[in-house]
């Protein structure tokens, strides 16, 4: 059975954003696939604003110490230097709440879910909050522009730079972090280059650091100016030709195509030829992401049965697409990093540099069954009644916070059941399925949901029935 | 105020039974219960944060740990002494006592080539039993699951005492399940809301994703429901100290009891991550861990099941042989691993002492890769090929 239109625009807005918002689906309905297409292109046209949550102070030392010796930074007491983590991790937190903020209001939704991506994939650890809204600013200023350029400002960025240890990457002691990553995981894959194309461009890497304010510092002094080899180039390579090299490698093209096929499209059914196809295109138009982008949400293939319904929605889709059904005010934002962490995706603190490997390995009995609760919760103004685990790189041994689990919320019902107010009563549930599910044919149990509707009236029943069917395995996927 | 009514979403209008609402498509082709049960457990403590491995088996006789640490070393006659040249930290007079009874063994400098100093990439590597340069997504434990429960009702092998799952336990068909106690696990998974909508399904394909939540729910309804009715009538044993890893060996010590189908037990204890001022982190530490360790030993041996039982520990590092300027230490490489049950091969200390005058740059070589260790465990006490689960060949060892 084809999929209606309007089932066509959901599946859309799904996979190139974070879901319908109960605020604009009215519009969105009107739309053919190929002008909502449209209009998430020139949704998502500019510059995005930046971030700034870096407090001054901390923007200032980190400015200040871009001017100064490292003596200098040695000689702050340890109070101040505790001081120092204590402010960038709270900047770091307001940084992810701001993000997800973005997410669920911003009409630019195709870039956000593109920098979702490519946050995934760029994944780097570090508390250091000005790094950090360095790295994200490269991040969606070039989500849907140019992979090239977006990997050398990744590169280059002091987030990557210091996780993947290239500020030790020296001359005398090559340190081949951030070598091995470029390749593995950035851009060729496991089994297109050999051991030896890592160790030279290792050496080809060296002297790329960075300074205190995160401004990219290359280092003449330990940087090895001998002539070196990587994947069949030889020459007195340095970074930037290493990168090059890279680029010019069609496999970088196919992976990268690849992954963000299994991101936007479907996980387990990835057909080689059209990755192919896909990734041929990409490389002839130079890695213009907006083209590849194009190609994929214009394909017919793209709305077939088995691509809708089939992707397990990350913890953070699933949340960004609940507050974007049913738009809130959350008594304490804070709530939003504990759900994070419950349900095993929080912002800035990707697995390891693989980022979040997705699919399944979001779903286990306890992250199932609060994600199950969440609306539930959230509607019943109750807390998170569950304990999450300390992370010692965040906490350094002073254990977890243990506030933030009010999940007390104002919840604006007037969006989301004014969709309805024209649904006559016994149509109410399948309809509302249709709307809040995307497998493909919905078959909600209408006799279970009807005992476990609040029958009061008929705006209590709505309200409870959209709250029921949220709390379901079919609102896990997307 | 609530938006909405607690009795729509939390009403108890019908009480289901397990068989009842288990859809059929996955009756179908299940086994009842899980892998044939051999009746051996393995508890695995671990040690968060990156445990210091030096105070806690103390080389006494040694010039260069005293040199090194002229703050933080536990002096000789404060150890409990193991032998001559060594001694446990003097919160740990359970753990000495199960020493001293011939259920304790220490593995010196276990740890992995190219070792890694951050916690979560070091646990990553501990969990996922992996090379340091690759990324695994499933943990041994749960590959375990996978090789010996495919086809399973229900997970109830591998169980963790907490509210989320670590990766050591997600496998890539088969999870864990993580719960507090089986009470608690039972109130929030049997909503009847979520049973009786389970009920109602038709058949799913479990290969698909929204086949896999539906099993996945149904997996855990039926844990749900099969950890509390075998649990409930049991009273809980006394004389466990009141601390968090005191309810949790206690809650251990009752599903070990009841005769459940569980084999592998997880738990963590924290956090270790002793930077500055470790004498009292430590410490304090130490003794609501012996405080749990000896009653569990206690009840088991009480039980007639200590010779069933083995209890591991390990942590994702040990810590730089140094002290720091804050009177702690900082991360480092090589660690120890105890031992504990009525059944050991190999008892008392296991292998050498570190050698501290051999460090990589101030740290601890290894000489055992931890892998050897799991390969021991899944073959000689889970009775598992060992080479499916950690995807490589590993010399056994002696221990068990």
């Amino acid at each position: 059975m084809a999929l209606t239109k309007e089932q066509q625009i959901r599946h859309l807005l799904w996979r190139a954003g974070f879901g319908p918002g109960s605020k604009t689906w009215p519009e969105w309905a009107k739309l053919t696939p190929a002008q909502a297409w449209s209009k998430l292109k020139a949704d998502a046209a500019g510059k995005p604003l930046a971030f700034a949550v870096a407090s001054n102070a901390l923007q200032g030392v980190g400015m200040g110490f871009g001017e100064i010796s490292r003596t200098e930074i040695s000689q702050l007491t340890d109070e101040q230097k505790k001081q120092i983590r204590k402010q960038s991790r709270e900047d770091l937190r307001s940084l992810n709440l701001l993000w997800l903020d973005e997410m669920s209001h911003t009409k630019a939704q195709l870039r956000e879910k593109m920098a979702l991506f490519w946050h995934g994939h760029f994944a780097s650890r570090n508390i250091n909050i000005l790094y950090q809204q360095q790295m994200l600013e490269v991040v969606r200023n070039n989500a849907l522009g140019n992979f090239g350029a977006l990997l050398q400002g990744v590169s280059k960025s002091a987030a990557m730079l210091a996780f993947l240890n290239n500020q030790q990457n020296r001359k005398q002691s090559p340190n081949e972090n951030f070598a091995r990553e470029v390749m593995e995981l950035f851009t060729l894959g496991r089994g297109h280059y050999t051991e030896k194309d890592i160790k030279e461009a290792a050496r080809a890497f060296t002297g790329w650091g960075f300074n205190l304010a995160g401004d990219f510092v290359f280092r003449q002094g330990v940087h090895d100016t001998g002539t070196k080899t990587v994947l069949g180039k030889t020459g007195n390579l340095g970074g930037d030709d290493v990168l090059d090299i890279l680029l010019d490698q069609r496999q970088t093209a196919y992976f990268i195509t690849g992954k963000i096929y299994r991101f936007l499209v479907n996980e387990q059914d990835v057909p080689q030829d059209r990755i192919r196809q896909l990734g041929d295109r990409f490389y002839q138009n130079k890695y213009d992401i907006m083209s590849l982008l194009d190609d994929i949400f214009t394909g017919d293939w793209f709305y077939d049965e088995k691509n809708v319904g089939v992707k397990i929605k990350s913890p953070v889709e699933l949340w960004v697409g609940i507050r974007r059904t049913l738009p809130l005010q959350l008594e304490n934002p804070e709530t939003q990093l504990f759900i994070q962490k419950a349900l095993g995706q929080i912002l800035f603190f990707p697995p390891n540099v693989a980022g979040w490997p997705g699919g399944k390995t979001w779903i286990d009995s306890s992250s199932l069954m609060l994600r199950l609760r969440i609306p539930q919760l959230l509607a019943l103004g109750s807390d998170l009644d569950v304990n999450t685990k300390d992370d010692d790189d965040q906490d350094m041994g002073m254990g977890g916070a243990r506030t933030g689990r009010q999940l007390r919320a104002t919840i604006d019902w007037a969006l989301p059941t004014k969709i309805f107010e024209k649904t006559p009563d016994q149509d109410l549930i399948p309809r509302l399925a249709e709307h809040l599910w995307q497998v493909p044919n919905p078959r909600p149990p209408l006799a279970v949901l009807q005992q476990y509707t609040d029958p009061k009236s008929r705006d209590a029943r709505l309200k409870s029935a959209i709250v029921q069917l949220m709390a379901t395995p079919e609102y896990q996927v997307c | 105020m609530p938006t909405l009514s607690r009795r729509h979403f939390l009403k108890t209008a019908s009480l289901a039974t397990a068989s009842l609402w288990a859809p059929q498509f996955l009756q179908a082709f299940q086994r009842p219960g899980a892998l044939a049960h051999k009746g051996r457990i393995l508890v695995v403590l671990q040690l968060s944060g990156g445990n210091d491995g030096l105070n806690t088996v103390v080389p006494v006789r040694n010039d260069i740990y005293y040199r090194e640490r002229p703050r933080l070393a536990i002096k000789r006659e404060e150890a409990l002494a193991l032998g001559t040249e060594a001694g446990l930290h003097p919160m740990l007079q359970g753990m000495k006592g199960l020493y001293d009874d011939g259920y304790l063994g220490i593995l010196h400098n276990v740890g992995y080539p190219n070792p890694d100093r951050s916690h979560f990439r070091s646990m990553d590597i501990w969990h996922s039993a992996s090379p340091a340069d690759q990324y695994w997504n499933t943990g041994w434990l749960g590959r375990y699951l996978d090789a010996q429960c495919r086809g399973c009702e229900r997970p109830t092998a591998t169980l963790e005492i907490d509210d989320t799952l670590s990766l050591a336990l997600k496998g890539g068909d088969m999870k864990g399940l993580a719960l507090l106690d089986p009470k608690r696990l039972y109130d929030t998974a049997r909503s009847p809301y979520f049973a009786d909508y389970a009920a109602a399904q038709p058949r799913h394909d479990p290969e698909a994703p929204v086949g896999y939540l539906y099993k996945t729910m149904t997996e855990t309804l039926a844990s749900a429901d099969y950890l509390y009715e075998k649990t409930k009538a049991r009273p809980t044993g006394a004389g466990y100290p009141d601390s968090e890893i005191g309810r949790s060996f206690r809650t251990i010590a009752s599903l070990i009891l009841a005769d459940t189908d569980t084999s592998v037990y997880y738990l963590s204890h924290g956090s270790f991550d002793t930077h500055v001022n470790q004498s009292g982190q430590q410490s304090r530490l130490f003794k609501q861990m012996d405080e749990a360790l000896a009653a569990f030993a206690a009840d088991m041996r009480k039980n007639g099941r200590w010779n069933d039982v083995l209890v591991v520990t390990f942590s994702e590092f040990g810590r730089r042989v140094a002290q720091n300027a804050g009177s702690g230490t900082d991360h480092g490489t090589a660690n120890q691993m105890f031992f504990m049950g009525g059944a050991l091969r190999q008892k008392g200390l296991i292998n050498d002492l570190p050698n501290l005058a051999d460090l990589d740059k101030g740290d601890l070589k290894y000489n055992i890769d931890f892998r050897q260790v799991y390969a021991t465990l899944l073959e000689k006490w889970l009775q598992t090929l060992a080479e499916p689960v950690l995807q490589a060949r590993f010399d056994l060892m002696g221990f068990v």
